[in-house]
């Protein structure tokens, strides 16, 4: 140190009060720098933060419309909307979704075999949204809910409209159902229009009319806190909290008679099958029955994957759609429309006769074309040949028209191509022609369209196959002489605010003009045979009638039976015996009702299909119809 | 005249009677009136704040009972006691934050705690006292303004705790530390030739500094500048504490009717966040009122330092009354999105009773300090 220095406490002193004065001008300054900032937000930013202070607030929450309420045709309620509770996820409040799914599943809230679909579900949706994952929950589920409530963050209770249907499987399969909107669905929607509604219409009438029963949803703000929970608003009138009255959905009214419906599925009880019953003079389809059924209040509810699964590991296949997507050898059915083809091309008259021994073989062939019979129907006419359904007087009818008069002349009627019915997942069957084989097939030898597979379409086999609303449709053609209509099941629409009613016209087909209208005449009193003549094969079925009915059996081959062998019933296993078909309308001459019944693997068509259509026939006509 | 009014008044008296007890309880009666007012003002805030937390805020009652006991009971030390005290308060302060690195507990993530089995405290709360305490004993047993010798170790003494603290972590308090620290050496005279120069050598170290950083506090740095990149993360607290104080305007959306405090939009709002909760329910006002409340404290703290009759009491009395201020400072700056976000609480407001039995541990000090001055000459 190069001098020494003693403390001056005066110089000291001065040099502290100095500093210390300087002190508090940087503490000024710091004042003044705080109270700007202050000013600059609260005074000169305060509109900005107003309204950003707002934002924060209010959350849109939406209001989904309600569905539009299904009738059947007499004005019964078929699917309705009834408050129920809802479990919803929201993932932003979710914290750690895995630990959330997680308790759901331990607490029974969640199925586990539906983890991985609720998780995809609610990933696949905005991160604000509420997610319905489990609908319709029962009192006990609701209660479990309560006591883990605090456990499940962002885990809602809600009550909604659920739907509900109150004939349960009557009909499912026409109706369609509801359910939770899957990420397959949202590819095919617009998001917007779903924003608060959770379920979609999935199959039949459900899904071919989402659009009309959706309606236009609602929104609502409501304050909220942070965690987005709804808090009550603080200041009077602070805040304008908008909202939109959501717009129910189009209510519709069915062309289905659910109590006829009923009648056809209880005649049908136990039996796997189909029912389809048609108004000749519009095309309205009374019946769509196919069985066995379902339940759609299950889907309706949130179907787990395990239930699910269940119905569709189900052997008879109660999803599968028996009406539009099964598609069957028409067998004998067709019988008419084939002998109405042959008077219209002139190749055969009413009163022609032929032999029948039992079998038909191709000129220099010895293949023998059995006929169900096996001693043969012996002489038998057109009209004999209806009724007894002889095969070897078609085979012979088949081998004379060939396969593109028999192709055009049923085209003409519909085979080969879908109804056009309002509901989706229609299948066309297959109307074979030498120009179908071509494409059907691959390899040149495969290609070649052979004599013997025109004989055997003519008794409705071989490549031939239909669905039971083609038969329905085809036979409601020869009941209306030749005019036709698209089937339908939808026939009127009502916006439910209004009342006002929008019908919906029947929709004509090309109708089918005959050269000879006495053709007409010819085959359905030949069908008419069928149930009232000596030998009809129907004539059980229809005793007592206090109508005339006019109608056909059928018998489709499931399994081959050799050219020697005996075909008998009971050394086959069930699901390999035929299948038993009817096709008819009643009264003949005045038709309102046409049917085509299908019994899988239910043997003759007199024994077992008959009976279901009369069951109907009665239920229809022996009572007033309904308005 | 007036003096004649007021001599027989009733009010007089009182006043020169509370005067007089106040005189003999070495109490300096303004700086105590400066100190309730902004008591006062806390809890009423805190009572919105709060909530449904009723009892969150009669716990702060009592924190702020003991905080004015000892008050009143550290006012009563002699000022040499104080100063005798200084070292041992220093390394014992030093030895527990030793010890809470290896043996304190983790509360949110940073080893702050010692469990003394009846009380957890903060060691680091100790250090806000003991190395103003400590720098102000060393500088004043040498001649002023400090040789560099003596800057070099005063350094040293404000840097070793700061280390610690820094290391727990908890950057907020280390800063507030050093600042207590440091202006005691500022105010001792340190040349301004090597107070520039240390500011620059403190620019220089910002990228080492940066790069000692934990992630956690790089984020609250980056955060502040562009809170929007992460807002609802890292820039929540600062983007929700600006719509707080912006949306309250001149006069506020009323007590206890701040949608943002009450709504829960707005983070520790009871505790490091109340600043905004003022700026909401009672708008510029406020906190002008509050920030009136505070320059008049440190008005006359550094006028009572002013007044002090040596270096200790001086240098001392003035890191307190300062430190205070920087408190106030950085938490407003920190909730008004001008400084990134360090746990530091609004004094004397803020719900927490270390931060406020730790100020009025200060205050109590300082009015020691200040009468001490009359018993000598």
């Amino acid at each position: 140190m190069r001098r020494v220095r003693i403390k001056d406490d005066a110089l000291e002193l001065r040099m502290f009060l100095q500093r210390s004065l300087f002190a508090a001008g940087i503490v000024a300054v710091l004042a003044l720098l705080l109270s700007g900032r202050a000013f600059w937000l609260q005074v000169v930013q305060n509109a900005h933060y107003v309204e950003l202070s707002l934002g924060n607030r209010a959350r849109i929450e939406p209001l989904p419309p309600n569905r539009g309420v299904i009738y059947d045709r007499a004005g019964r309620v078929i699917a309705e909307n009834t408050p129920a509770y809802q479990l919803e996820l929201v993932r932003e409040q979710a914290g750690d979704l895995e630990v959330t799914l997680g308790r759901l599943t331990r607490f029974g809230l969640l199925d586990p075999s539906d983890l991985a679909r609720v998780r995809q579900l609610v990933l696949s949706r905005r991160s604000f949204e509420a997610v319905p994952f489990l609908l319709q929950l029962d009192d006990e589920e609701v209660a479990r809910y309560a006591v883990h409530r605090h456990e499940l963050p962002g885990v809602l209770l809600e009550t909604r409209m659920a739907r509900h249907y109150p004939y349960g499987p009557i009909g499912a399969h026409a109706l369609g159902y509801v359910g939770t909107i899957s990420e397959e669905d949202l590819s095919r929607i617009d998001r917007e229009r779903y924003f608060g509604t959770g379920v979609i219409g999935k199959t039949g009438v459900e899904r071919a009319y989402e659009n009309e029963l959706l309606g236009v949803g609602g929104y609502r703000e409501v304050l909220v806190n942070a965690e987005g929970r709804p808090v009550k608003q603080l200041g009077e009138g602070d805040m304008q909290l908008k909202s939109r009255d959501p717009q129910a959905g189009r209510e519709l009214r069915l062309t289905i008679d659910i109590e006829l419906q009923r009648v056809a599925e209880e005649a049908m009880a136990g039996r796997r099958g189909a029912v389809v019953a048609i108004d000749p003079s519009s095309g309205d389809v009374l019946v769509f029955a196919s069985l066995p059924s379902f339940d759609p209040n299950g889907f309706a509810r949130g179907i787990s994957r395990s239930d699910y699964l269940a119905l569709t590991d189900n052997p008879d296949q109660p999803l599968f759609n028996r009406v539009i997507r099964g598609t069957y050898p028409p067998g004998s059915t067709i019988k008419p429309l084939m002998a109405l083809a042959g008077l219209e091309y002139e190749v055969v008259q009413p009163s022609d006769t032929i032999y029948c021994p039992g079998h038909y073989s191709l000129p220099g062939s010895r293949h023998r074309f059995r006929d169900w019979k096996r001693e043969g129907h012996g002489t038998v006419d057109m009209e004999g040949a209806v009724m007894q359904s002889c095969d070897v007087y078609f085979y012979r009818l088949a081998n004379t028209l060939g396969i593109q008069r028999i192709h055009d002349a049923m085209a003409h009627m519909g085979f080969g191509e879908p109804t056009g019915i309002d509901i989706a997942g229609e299948r066309g069957g297959i109307m074979p022609s030498p120009a179908w084989k071509k494409t059907a097939f691959s390899g040149r030898e495969n290609q070649v369209w052979f004599p013997g597979e025109t004989v055997i379409v003519g008794i409705g086999q071989g490549y031939w196959t239909a669905t039971i609303l083609q038969l329905a449709k085809a036979t409601a053609l020869l009941a209306t002489r030749g005019q036709h209509f698209r089937p339908r099941l939808v026939n009127a629409l009502v916006d439910p605010a209004t009342g006002q009613v929008e019908k919906r016209p029947p929709e004509p087909l090309p109708p089918v003009e005959l050269n000879h209208k006495e053709n007409w005449e010819t085959i359905v009193n030949a069908m008419v045979a069928v149930t009232s003549g000596p030998r009809g094969t129907a004539l059980r079925a229809s005793r007592g009638a206090a109508y005339s009915i006019a109608g056909k059996t059928g018998t489709a081959q499931v399994f081959s039976v050799g050219q020697t062998e005996k075909y008998n019933e009971k050394d086959i296993a069930e699901r390999l015996r035929d299948h038993a078909l009817f096709v008819a309308f009643a009264p003949a001459e005045a038709p309102k009702l046409a049917i085509a019944v299908l019994v899988e693997n239910g043997g003759a068509g007199s024994a077992v299909a008959a009976p279901i259509a009369r069951a109907v026939f009665d239920a229809y006509l022996t009572k007033a119809p309904p308005p | 005249m007036m003096y004649g009014e007021l001599g027989g008044s009733r009010t007089r008296r009182t006043v020169t009677g509370m005067a007089r007890v106040l005189g003999a309880l070495r109490m300096d009666g303004m700086l105590l009136s400066g100190l309730i007012a902004v008591s006062l003002f806390g809890l009423f805030v805190l009572w919105s704040a709060a909530g449904d937390n009723t009892a969150l805020w009669f716990n702060q009652l009592v924190r702020i009972a003991i905080g004015f006991a000892l008050l009143i009971v550290l006012s009563q030390v002699p000022d040499h006691f104080l100063r005798m005290l200084s070292p041992a308060v220093y390394v014992i302060g030093l030895v527990l934050l030793v010890v809470v690195a290896f043996a304190g507990d983790i509360g949110k993530g940073a080893q702050r705690w010692l469990d003394l089995g009846v009380v957890r405290f903060q060691p680091s709360e100790i250090m806000k006292l003991a190395v103003p305490m400590m720098c102000a004993w060393y500088l004043h047993q040498r001649p002023l303004p400090p040789a560099l010798r003596d800057v070099a170790l005063v350094l040293l003494i404000v840097l070793l705790p700061v280390a610690l603290i820094a290391e727990q972590p908890d950057l907020g308090t280390a800063l507030l530390v050093a600042a207590a620290g440091m202006i005691v050496l500022v105010l001792g005279g340190l040349s301004p030739a090597y107070l520039l120069g240390g500011v620059a050598v403190a620019g220089a170290a910002v990228p080492l500094m940066w790069h000692l950083m934990h992630d956690y506090q790089r984020q609250r740095v980056l955060t502040l500048l562009d809170p929007q990149s992460d807002a609802l993360g890292a820039g929540y607290h600062i983007i929700q504490s600006q719509i707080a104080i912006g949306s309250g305007g001149v006069f506020g959306k009323g007590w206890m009717n701040g949608s943002q405090a009450q709504l829960e939009f707005l983070p520790e709002r009871s505790t490091d966040f109340i600043f905004a909760v003022i700026g909401e329910e009672l708008g510029l006002l406020g906190l002008f009122a509050l920030l009136v409340g505070y320059l008049f404290i440190v008005g006359r703290g550094l006028y009572m330092a002013m007044q002090c009759r040596d270096a200790f009491a001086r240098l001392l009395a003035a890191s307190i009354t300062l430190t205070f201020f920087v408190y106030a400072c950085v938490n407003a700056g920190m909730v008004m999105g001008l400084l990134p976000i360090v746990g530091v609480p609004l004094p004397l407001v803020s719900y927490g009773g270390t931060s406020f039995v730790t100020l009025m541990a200060g205050f109590g000090i300082l009015m020691s300090l200040h009468s001490s001055r009359k018993l000598v000459g």
